[in-house]
């Protein structure tokens, strides 16, 4: 028996992976073999996954060896093997990407697309997507559009998916199928009209309207599939977080009633939909689908419970509460991802008794989970603290336990970090905190972080009770570690002495041995403080060692960067960057951290930033203080579509007219636009665009001064967009010889109103402090009696009004709007009213405190 | 025309859900592993290091699901095969979870059942094949693992003996052998 096992060991060792050895050149060599007259197709199917296992297991193909194979096995389209076709499409589709003259096989592909056999069609379809730019697709449009209505869903859905994955390429022409796959959305098949429905809401997506339209028409019939339906969810939650209007009533009902639907992934989605909106509405019926989700028996369901519960406890964290028992359920769940999150939502909205229980909890399996869910949990327990100072003795040593614990840079950095912020925060919780740090040190393989603490040391040491316990674990440092450790020891060596006078004469010693040391900079800095302490200059030492100001790096860096552009002849003074306060903020991030990472993504502000910084004097204006959301100045399906950004700075706003040209056989040049001002605003200056190519969005600048008076400063706008048109080519988009001519285009008129001038954020818990400390400012208040039928409309309106976000109304019968924000030029404005409906009509008392009284009444205006 | 990103936590109206799927063998090997997403994992040497994390952080205890790297990865194991499906971490697991039982399913039909490493292998184009009809570039083109294999189809039923290779007639033989002696 025994021998017969080592044989079946064998066997899978050897006979049983035909595919352990293959060699790259021994592969290509076999595809030769494709020119052959006949093959035989189960060789050639050998052949091809060889091929494809050899790229999919990461091997590089350089051009040559791709095209080659490529050719060779366009060759096999002369077999009538299916499965042979099959693998040669696969093949297609890996390696369109990396040979040469692709589109040779394109009528092949286009011969098989058409034909007969439903099988081949489909993956025809896909694999010919795979080879064809935009440039050839004109050719095969005919085709696509047939295919998209065909009545085999395979090859209709793998038309859409094509048409969706060339969208991004070619936009405008997958438009023109737009019908094609609105009739699509129809299909019976489930997954085409998922498709359908997928490329029909993509191609709308800068058309709000229509969006609309569609989405309301499918929620009264709605779809078969249980993906068309999430897909649905998600749009409606988008129509309805954009727009709060009657409009999307429709879109709110349809999410609630597919709560009931029978499937768990289209009840999920519509739970997590709601509890997400923004908008104020019952929770109790998606959370007591996430309940029953906590209590399922798939991890899958448990998870995606736990962590839509914990994505809500940063804004309603009363309503997680409910859920206690369900979480607690899961805190010793097997999955320790559902675990973790259970642990954590329960440790940001629990009561300080339980805190203990918790942590121990967490303890025992936080070695089995992965370094992202340990940060997580260690943010959870730093916040905890700031919650629940008195707890500090506990927290810091399960901290300083998690420490000693193995682990990645990143995971030990978020626990030196929550010490670190812990020991600043909390006088009570320094000398503990302390005492772990220098431990922690003591064993510390990233320098980095023990020159973090280090400096701590330095800053905080000096000042407690027994300063020379420190100095032991500092100086081990200097004995001890690598040349930038030892720098920075040094310079926390010195601190002690400058703060501490009994400690001086024997840090004199330590640092004059420190002179002797190997690396440059250890050397200089011994150097420099030993000579700054021997002056014995109380200022001296107090700017050179203690004190020492600091300029912010950031700052420093474009300081330097604008002066080796402007004047590089000149001596830098670095007294010209501002110096950092090095006061801390509290950082009240998001109660629940879940998303460990998101796609990488250019944010909208650095893109706006480079935009505008190539305007001329735009540095003179200072810092940008607030970008008003973009509006629209024509209709979505207009020759030119022209969309405007406010960019407002403290007394200047930059209107940038965002135009695209959607005539593909013009060019605009010389675009201007003319505005018509308020009498109180004055126009700088106007940068044009030179020349507006088909379908490339070109900005026309206009730097606006804002009236000195701030009270002016509201007012309606009117613009016309002025041109000289030149035809050309289509095709190519050379225009055509001749002058052109000029032409104008009107624009809807915009306004520059209060909530573009106003940063503000909805009440926070601390929002009546802040109101009762604004007592001592002037307050401007006026009751105002308000046309609208309901009172959370009228709510809303108010909101919009001043730039509140909707999260500061509050209340039902009475509903209260709380709300404070910064105003433009810097003066911080509160913001209270209280709308009240009187036998029909609804009353509100509005009141704004404010230092600047100019501003309060703005406010007031805005609403009257 | 720029768009600005919604920065809430709503799900995104898309249909490129999935971002990777993988069938790895029991030392964490790659077998076959598609990823669909540009950004993410965007080289080979970085996908089998995140496989080998994955591995290692799934194949002790089976617990369906794990949140990694950023990824929502859904999974699923027999004998010796795992096979993985990965999303955004800001997807609808339980969308992920019918992707997977799909490829899981519609191999296991392939396979007759037997799923382990050495069939797989056996019939690895039409495993491949079956990838390539679950999934186009992210989207999810099928659910239904009887039409996923009706399109992959045309499993070369028994090839008539004189189109086998040498090695392929001696590996049925030593089959019928060992099963003859087992019984």
């Amino acid at each position: 028996m025994s021998s017969f096992k080592r044989d079946k060991k064998e066997e899978e060792e050897g006979g049983a992976s035909p595919y352990k050895n293959l060699d790259k050149t021994i592969v290509l060599q076999e595809a030769r073999y494709f020119n052959e007259t006949p093959v035989n197709p189960r060789k050639c199917i050998h052949i091809l996954c060889n091929i494809l296992y050899l790229l999919n297991q990461g091997e590089k193909f350089t051009t040559a060896e791709a095209t080659d194979v490529f050719f060779a096995t366009t060759k096999l389209f002369q077999s009538k093997n299916v499965m042979l076709r099959r693998m040669v499409y696969l093949c297609i589709k890996e390696l369109s990407s990396m040979a040469q003259d692709v589109i040779i096989v394109t009528s092949s592909l286009t011969k098989d697309m058409t034909g007969k056999e439903d099988l081949y069609s489909a993956a025809a379809i896909r694999a010919l997507c795979s080879i064809t730019d935009s440039t050839m697709l004109q050719a095969i449009e005919r085709y696509m559009k047939q295919a998209i209505v065909d009545k085999n869903p395979a090859v209709s859905s793998a038309a859409l998916v094509s048409a969706l994955h060339l969208s991004s390429s070619a936009p405008d022409l997958v438009r023109r199928w737009a019908n094609e796959a609105q009739e699509a959305v129809n299909s019976d098949n489930a997954m085409v009209s998922y498709h359908a429905l997928g490329i029909v809401a993509s191609s709308k997506k800068n058309d709000k309207l229509s969006t609309v339209k569609l989405v309301s028409r499918l929620c009264r019939s709605p779809m078969k599939s249980p993906y068309a339906l999430c897909l649905l969810i998600r749009l409606s939650a988008q129509i309805i977080e954009m727009d709060e209007s009657e409009a999307s009533q429709p879109c709110i009902e349809f999410i609630e009633y597919c709560l009931r639907h029978k499937s768990e992934m289209v009840i999920y989605e519509a739970a997590h939909a709601i509890v997400n909106l923004k908008i104020n509405r019952d929770l109790a019926p998606a959370l007591s689908v996430l309940q029953l989700f906590c209590g399922s028996s798939k991890a899958c369901l448990r998870l995606a419970g736990a962590r839509t519960l914990a994505c809500l406890t940063a804004r309603r964290p009363a309503a997680v509460a409910i859920c206690t028992v369900d979480l607690e359920n899961l805190i010793s769940d097997p999955n320790r991802s559902v675990a973790t999150l259970a642990v954590t939502t329960l440790l940001a909205t629990g009561a300080e008794s339980s805190v203990d229980r918790l942590m121990k909890q967490i303890s025992s399996f936080v070695s089995e989970i992965s370094d992202e869910f340990k940060i997580i949990v260690v943010k959870a327990i730093r916040r905890l603290c700031t919650k629940f100072p008195r707890k500090h003795q506990s927290i810091v040593a399960f901290l300083a336990g998690m420490l000693r614990d193995e682990g990645g840079f990143e995971y030990k950095t978020a626990i030196a970090d929550a010490i670190i912020s812990i020991v600043e925060e909390n006088p009570d919780a320094k000398e503990t905190g302390l005492a772990h740090l220098c431990e922690f040190i003591e064993d510390c393989e990233h320098a980095t972080l023990a020159v973090r603490i280090l400096h701590l040391l330095g800053r905080e040491g000096p000042k407690s009770r027994q300063p020379s316990r420190y100095i032991r674990f500092v100086y081990n440092r200097v004995i001890l570690e690598s040349g930038p450790v030892r720098a920075a020891a040094v310079s926390a060596v010195a601190q002690f002495g400058a703060q501490v006078p009994e400690l001086l004469p024997n840090i004199k010693v330590l640092l004059s041995r420190c002179e002797l040391d190997d690396e440059d900079e250890v050397r200089d800095r011994a150097i420099y403080y030993n000579a700054i302490l021997d002056s014995g200059d109380q200022q001296l030492i107090n700017d050179y060692i203690i004190n020492v100001a600091n300029p912010g790096l950031i700052e420093l860096e474009k300081a330097l960067r604008d002066h080796i552009a402007t004047k590089p002849d000149q001596l830098f003074d670095i007294k010209t960057v501002p110096i950092v306060c090095t006061c801390h903020q509290l950082h009240k991030k998001d109660v629940v951290a879940v998303e460990a990472k998101k796609p990488m993504q250019k944010s909208m502000d650095k893109i706006y930033d480079e935009t505008l910084s190539h305007i001329p004097g735009i540095e003179r204006l200072g810092e940008i203080f607030k970008r008003a959301r973009p509006v629209d100045l024509t209709e979505a399906e207009t020759e030119y579509r022209v969309r405007l950004y406010k960019h407002i700075f403290d007394r200047h706003i930059v209107l940038q007219f965002e135009c695209i040209n959607t005539l593909n056989d013009q060019l605009l040049e010389q675009v201007h636009v003319r505005l018509e001002t308020p009498p109180e605003f004055n126009i700088l200056s106007i940068i044009p665009c030179q020349k507006l190519l088909y379908d490339k969005p070109g900005s026309v600048f206009v730097i606006v001064e804002f009236p000195c008076a701030y009270l002016d400063s509201l007012g309606t706008f009117g613009a016309t967009l002025e041109f000289t048109v030149r035809d050309c080519d289509p095709n190519t988009g050379n225009p055509d010889p001749g002058e052109g001519y000029a032409d104008t285009y009107p624009l809807e008129e915009f306004e520059i109103n209060c909530s573009d001038q106003i940063k503000t954020r909805a009440a926070t818990d601390d929002w009546e402090d802040t109101w009762e400390y604004a007592s001592k400012s002037p307050e401007a208040s006026e009751t105002f009696s308000l046309p609208h039928i309901n009172i959370n409309d009228a709510a809303k309106e108010v909101c919009s009004h001043l730039g509140l976000p909707k999260a500061a109304i509050s209340g039902d019968s009475l509903v209260e709007i709380k709300g404070c924000g910064i105003f433009r030029g810097g003066a911080p404005v509160v913001i209270k009213a209280k709308l009240v409906t009187i036998s029909t009509a609804i009353t509100m008392k509005l009141a704004i405190r404010s230092p600047r009284e100019d501003i309060a009444q703005l406010l007031l205006s805005a609403i009257g | 025309m720029v768009h600005t990103t919604m920065k809430t936590s709503l799900f995104e109206p898309t249909l490129y859900i999935v971002k990777g799927m993988c069938i790895l063998d029991n030392d964490g090997n790659r077998i076959l592993a598609k990823y669909y997403d540009k950004d993410i994992l965007p080289t080979t040497k970085e996908q089998k290091a995140f496989e080998k994390n994955l591995f290692n952080k799934t194949h002790r205890a089976n617990a369906e699901i794990i949140m990694l790297e950023g990824l929502t990865c859904v999974y699923k194991s027999n004998v010796d095969l795992f096979f993985y499906v990965m999303g955004s971490s800001h997807e609808n697991e339980l969308i992920l979870q019918s992707v997977l039982n799909a490829l899981y399913e519609s191999v296991s039909i392939l396979l007759r059942r037997n799923v382990e490493k050495r069939v797989l292998m056996d019939n690895l184009d039409a495993v491949m094949l079956a990838f390539d009809e679950i999934c186009d570039g992210g989207v999810i083109l099928d659910s239904d693992p009887t039409s996923i294999v009706g399109r992959t189809a045309l499993r070369t039923e028994d090839v008539p003996l004189g189109e086998q290779t040498v090695a392929q007639v001696l590996q049925s033989a030593k089959e019928q052998l060992k099963w003859s002696l087992l019984k």
